[in-house]
């Protein structure tokens, strides 16, 4: 029983990250892209959670904290340069 | 100790679920501010919970997994203010349904122009 909610967890957080690569593809603008590039990331940390529960290994969530970080410090960097005040 | 479990699993899938929602939302909302809005608050709860699941999952990753939901849930409204200030300085138009703009009454865009503009000098 947990198992099969774990792997249907694993399924809708995969749908939703295509759903924001649909969003990062078309968006009209760069911003659009990086907002989804936010959600994507954030996504992706939840499904190392879950993966890391699955195969028993502890050391995928020192993986999800420095995705984490790249992921917000990309963003930042990214917003900073856009507006021209970097 | 299988209760526990059976908990923490459902709480997984409540997370997911509103991953799921907050990509609708990116998807289908008119408006760049609307979709930063609706993308980034639902995918912070949703992996938040995903997260309180994970322990009750397992107990012993306590630490590290609420070093984890700390972490999204200081840098994820951080990202998301610096991206929606930047996006209202480089002009993006607002949807037709918008009304106030309260950002750019205040006047606070010449200020900073003019800020940019010494700082350049």
């Amino acid at each position: 029983m947990v198992d099969q909610l774990l792997n249907i967890s694993v399924g809708i957080i995969l749908l939703s990250v295509l759903l924001s690569m649909f969003r990062f593809l078309k968006g009209p603008t760069t911003f659009d892209r990086i907002a989804s590039f936010d959600t994507m990331t954030i996504s992706t940390i939840g499904l190392i959670g879950i993966i890391s529960y699955i195969s028993g290994r502890g050391i995928y969530i020192d993986v999800a904290i420095v995705y984490g970080l790249l992921s917000f410090l990309g963003v930042i960097i990214i917003s900073k340069y856009l507006e021209n005040s970097l | 100790m299988e209760t526990l479990k059976l908990i923490g699993a459902i709480i997984v899938l409540l997370g997911s679920i509103f991953l799921l929602l907050g990509s609708i939302g990116l998807v289908r909302m008119p408006d760049l501010f609307n979709r930063i809005q609706a993308g980034t608050k639902a995918s912070t709860l949703g992996t938040m919970l995903t997260l309180v699941g994970l322990i009750f999952l397992n107990p012993e990753w306590t630490g590290k997994l609420v070093i984890l939901i700390l972490f999204v849930l200081i840098t994820n409204p951080i990202s998301s203010h610096v991206l929606a200030r930047a996006a209202h300085f480089c002009k993006i138009k607002l949807s037709d349904k918008t009304i106030t703009d309260q950002l750019a009454e205040d006047g606070i865009e010449d200020n900073k122009n003019e800020e940019l503009n010494n700082i350049k000098e």
